[in-house]
Formats: structure tokens, sequence, C-alpha cells
């Protein structure tokens, strides 16, 4: 085991698919010579060359154009998309054309590529360059969506991305980039729709993503001290989703808090609390509870910003309100 | 002109495949054009008489492994590549045997097997991925060129900029044929479009721009070989600006009537087919009973493959979750 941080396993995981695999290929604003703008990608171009991590233009439809473009020649592009805001600047790409390509070609063509980006607030950066936008990307049909909360499962993940056959968003959350977390030695390969229990418990299922899962691991300590045992499942994909770890822990408790960071309306938590109580509406013993950023764009101002994202707090309430 | 394409102007070795594709193109869409009249298939279509010559030539040049990607005024630039009319005919008709089992439609004929590597129906979005894929012919040193036909409406989007910009930056083998029929949808260039030649945006990006009379089949052959020459020698991307007419409307639903008086006859007059017959005769390559000849065959062709498709079976139920990931 070695310690690392989140930042350092992003740059971790593409050197080892791309050391075991020739085809991958990496491309984006400023990845290669300056290492990324979160210095997430730092070394790649020393070790792998500029024919396979390439610097593009500031022009995010090229790149995924690109991305696209060179994954129906055979080879495994990572493209990153440097703030997940931007996606909005590419979203044609996303959404009409790389996630329905297979369906509209009747299984001509696969697009085996990862589309990396950095997602969400907390970093004081203001409502273009905050957003958790892993919503945007849940409700089309064709495309994975993925958003690990640690070292170790940026790198499994990011793996088992880049070794799909479909094209998957990978949401890096920029508030965990500085966070570090045990890794294990040797390859790390995950399978994508597998949730992870990281704390058990007996009362109430907490279920949140990416930078989320710490917060939701704080309130459940929070809620230990007050004699309620929380168990938080940490999603790590939200297509596929595991809707069984899911069920399975909430007949177990009978209570449901979902943790977004995202905005409130059609977040994730919606369609997770609409699955629960479609299958399992007998076994909640109190209401689903949501624990979501206000329907606000994230402001910049410090007591803003953190009034607006979920707390750990704010989480414990959510539990009370659903035990109570 | 080199020695090499003097010979291929002559075309003695070539006319034949150009003649029957472009008829064959022709027909084809006179057909669909009826089977949306009748009301047999909903939905829309975007029908490409009198811009057979400009698909025809330029993929004519295109070898196995080369991809091409088009508009959604696509049928003729498929067929182009060698694609099946019969399956071309089903797709449309929301068959299971369709090139796409009937999942795309009118607007999104695939055909893999033949290079068309998609028909998209967002203006330009198909230039950044037909430069991606000329980035991984590149990459892979394939020796493969990305051909890329685009309307003159979509110059004006940003898709085509940013993969100007990128094919240029990097030298990638792509041919970028821009189809300029004068018209984005119902409103004429001028109206939409501060310049002229449409071929001056290549400047801007270090790329090579070629203007052609993009209803003389030999002159876009020749125009789009010399490129693909470039583009496999390294020398990197050429933008085409082929000059051309669509004889019917945007869409199913436009009669076409914003264009001036004598307008469509003065192109029904350069009409692609008849000019090539022209030239055939002309050159005394093929008479009009030989010309004659090939347009009953390829019109019994084009009869046949409507009739076998109509023939063929809708797809099953479950086909409808087929495909949306691997």
């Amino acid at each position: 085991m070695a310690e690392m941080t989140y930042r350092d396993a992003v740059a971790a995981a593409i050197a080892q698919e791309m050391e075991r695999d020739p085809s991958v290929v990496f491309l984006g604003e400023d990845v290669a010579a300056a290492g990324g703008v979160f210095k997430a990608t730092v070394g790649l171009l020393d070790k792998f060359g500029p024919e396979r991590v390439v610097d593009t233009p500031i022009a995010e439809q090229a790149i995924l154009g690109a991305a696209m473009g060179a994954a129906m020649t055979g080879l495994r592009p990572i493209a990153e998309i440097m703030f997940s805001d931007f996606l909005a600047v590419c979203w044609d790409l996303v959404a009409n054309e790389i996630a329905k390509t297979r369906y509209m070609t009747n299984g001509q063509v696969s697009l085996p590529l990862v589309i990396r980006t950095g997602n969400g607030g907390g970093v004081r950066f203001g409502a273009q360059h905050s957003q958790s936008v892993e919503n945007w990307a849940m409700m089309i049909p064709g495309i994975k969506v993925v958003a690990p909360s640690t070292p170790r499962d940026v790198i499994g993940l990011l793996a088992a991305a880049v070794r799909d056959p479909d094209p998957v968003l990978f949401f890096e959350q920029k508030s965990l980039y500085a966070t570090k977390g045990e890794v294990e030695e040797g390859e790390i390969v995950d399978e994508l729709g597998r949730a992870t229990v990281v704390r058990e418990g007996r009362d109430v299922t907490i279920v949140a993503l990416a930078a989320m899962v710490p917060r939701a691991q704080a309130a459940a300590e929070l809620l230990a001290a007050e004699g309620i045992d929380a168990a938080v499942i940490d999603l790590r994909s939200l297509v596929p989703l595991d809707v069984t770890t899911i069920a399975n822990s909430v007949v177990a408790t009978g209570h449901l808090v979902t943790v977004e960071e995202n905005p409130r309306l059609c977040g994730w938590g919606a369609e997770v609390a609409s699955i629960v109580a479609e299958e399992c509406i007998f076994d909640l013993d109190g209401p689903i509870v949501r624990v979501t950023t206000p329907h606000v764009p994230l402001p910049a101002a410090e007591a803003l910003e953190d009034a607006a994202m979920p707390s750990p707090e704010r989480i414990v309430a959510g539990v009370r309100h659903s035990l109570a | 002109m080199t020695a090499v394409y003097e010979a291929q102007a002559r075309c003695e070795d070539i006319w034949e495949t150009l003649l029957d594709s472009m008829l064959r193109i022709r027909y084809f869409e006179n057909e669909v054009k009826a089977l949306f009249g009748s009301g047999l298939v909903r939905g829309s279509t975007h029908l490409c008489q009198g811009q057979e010559a400009t698909v025809v030539g330029a993929c004519s040049r295109l070898r196995p492994g080369d991809m091409m990607a088009s508009t959604y005024r696509g049928h003729g630039a498929v067929l182009a590549t060698g694609a099946s009319p019969t399956a071309a005919f089903a797709e449309i008709l929301g068959r299971d045997p369709g090139l796409c089992g009937g999942k795309g439609g009118s607007m999104h004929f695939t055909d893999l097997t033949h290079g068309a590597i998609g028909s998209n129906a967002i203006v330009g979005a198909h230039l950044p991925i037909a430069v991606g894929a000329a980035f991984g012919a590149q990459h892979l040193k394939s020796g493969a060129v990305s051909l890329a036909f685009t309307g003159d409406g979509s110059t004006n989007i940003g898709a085509f900029h940013e993969a100007l910009n990128l094919a240029g930056i990097w030298k990638l083998p792509v041919v970028i044929v821009i189809e300029n029929n004068h018209y984005g949808e119902y409103s004429p260039l001028a109206a939409t479009t501060p310049i002229s030649a449409l071929v001056d945006r290549a400047k801007s990006y270090g790329i090579r721009g070629e203007v052609v009379d993009g209803n003389d089949v030999l002159a876009v052959r020749n125009v789009v070989g010399e490129a693909f020459d470039r583009a496999r020698d390294g020398n990197g991307p050429t933008l085409i600006e082929a000059d051309t007419y669509r004889f019917e409307g945007h869409s199913r639903s436009d009669p076409g009537k914003y264009r001036p008086p004598g307008e469509l006859e003065s192109w029904l007059a350069r009409d692609p087919i008849e000019r090539f017959a022209d030239l055939l005769k002309e050159r005394e390559i093929a008479g009009t009973e030989i010309v004659e000849a090939h347009r009953q065959q390829v019109g019994a062709e084009i009869a046949a493959a409507l009739q076998a498709a109509k023939a063929a079976p809708e797809p099953q139920p479950e086909r409808l979750y087929e495909d949306v990931i691997g």
C-alpha cells in the first residue's frame, strides 16, 4: 500500500492503461506540456510522447470530435474537458453523436472512449466553473457515468472506463484532487456499476457520490455519537446504477437519505428515490430524504458557496427527518 | 494537370461506374420523393437530385479503409460509396434489413462495410468527427483518408471552424467538400453569409482551398483525387467548394418557392447526368443508345431494390432495446 492523492491517481490510472494498451491516446487542453491545469496529468507527455499525449486548441467540439472519430478507427481515446461546465459547449457531441451512434448505426459503430472532466464546487470558482453536471449525462441513453470518491477508485474505475466498449463520462471532483488515500500496489481495475458500502449500519442508508461520500461519512460519525447507526453507500457510478446494493441496504435499514452536490431539480437522488419507492416502498419506515444544493447557480463567495453545499450537519438533519 | 489525371479525365476506364452511380442516386431519390409524397413514409427527407456529380466524383476516390461522413442530405453520398440501394430503401421504410436496421432513418445512413461512417442530422457536427477519424488514421499511419461532405450553410456553424482549425494545426489527412447548393434550408447564401467564395474559409486555417464545378463529375473526381494524394502523402487537408444545386426543396415539406423565376431552369440545363452523357457522346466514348441502355438497366435495378425493400420484414419489437450499449 502507498498513500497517493486523488490528483496523482489520475495520472497513475492513465499511465497504467497506456502502458497496457498502445491504442490508448490522451488529448485535451494543456494536458501534455503543462500537465493539466489541475496537475492531474503531470509526467504523461514525458512517458508516452507527443503522439499519444496531445495538447489541443481550446475547442471542445474539436476535442470530442477527435476522440469520437479516432475511436472509430480503433483507438481508445481519453479526452479531457477541463471543467465539466464546458461540456455545455460540446454537448451536441456528447448527447447527439457519441451517446447515440451505436444505436443509430444498429451496432455497426462502437465508441470505446472516455471523457474525463473536472466536476463540482467547493473551490470558489463561481457559477461557470463549479457545477456538478453528472445529472445532465445520466439522463441520456448510451453513455455511462462514473464519479470516484477516492484515489484508489480513480484508478480502478478509470481503468474500467478505458476498457469499456462504450463511451464513459468520468467525473473527477475538483474538491477531491488534493485528498489522499491508500492505494494498493500493482494493476487496479474495477467493474463499472458496483457501488461500495463504505460503512455498514442498521438504522439508515445514506447514498452519496464523489465529494459527498466523505461528507456522508462525517455525518455518520456525528450520528454515531447520537446512537444512530448509519450505512453509507458510495455509488461510484450512476450509469450503470447498482440498484441491488442500494435496495439491499434500504430493506435492512428502512430509511433512505441521498446526498447530491448538484442542484435539486431532477438530481440523481430523485431517480434513486423513485427506484426505491417502486421496488421497496413497503420496506420503508420513514420518508425518503434528499439532501442537495438548493436550486441556484453556485455562487463564488465562500459564505454563500458553503451554505449551498450539503454539509455533514445538513445530512444529519436529513437523517433525523427520515427517522422522526 | 498531371499525366495521370489527364488519363483519368478521358475516363475510359471509369465512365460506366460514374454514370451508373449518378443514375442510381437520381432514380433512388425520385423513388424516395414518391414514397414520402404518397404518405408511405413519415418523417422528413432531404433529397439531392442535381448534386449527384459532387458525391459520385469525390467518392470515386475512396479506397478500402478510407472513411466518408455526410450530412442529412446523405443518400447520394452513401450510395456513392457502394452501399446497397435495397438496404437504403429498407432503412427509409423502417425495415429490418435496412442499413441501420431501421433505427437511423433517412437522415442517418451508415454503412461501415463501404466506409460510410455516418450521416449526421446536426448541421456541421460530422466535421469534427471526420477530422477525428483523420487523426486516428494519422496516428495509426494507416494511410487512410477521411472525406466529409458538408453544406454551404454549415460553414457558419462553430463545429465547422473548430474542425478546420484542428485539421490545419495537425495537418490531418481529411478532405472536406462543401456542396454549395446556394441555400441553407430556405435562405439564400447571400442572406446568411458575408462572403460569396466559401473556399476563402480555408485561408484562415492554413488549409489549401479549391473550387470546382460540382456538376462536372470528372472535374470533381480530379480535384478530389489530387486532394486525396496530398492527404495520403502527409501534406494535410483540403477544403473544396463544389458549386452545385438541389433540384428539389430543402426537405419533404418545402416546395422551394423562394427560388427566383428561372433559377431552377438554368440549373436543370446544367444537369450533371445530362452533361456527362453529352461529354461521353462528344468524346465518342458512349453514344445516346449506350447511355440509354444504362438508364434502363439502373432504372430496373432501383425498381427491383424498392420492391425487395418493401417486401422486407419490419424489425422485431425487441430490437428497440438492442445496441444502446455494448
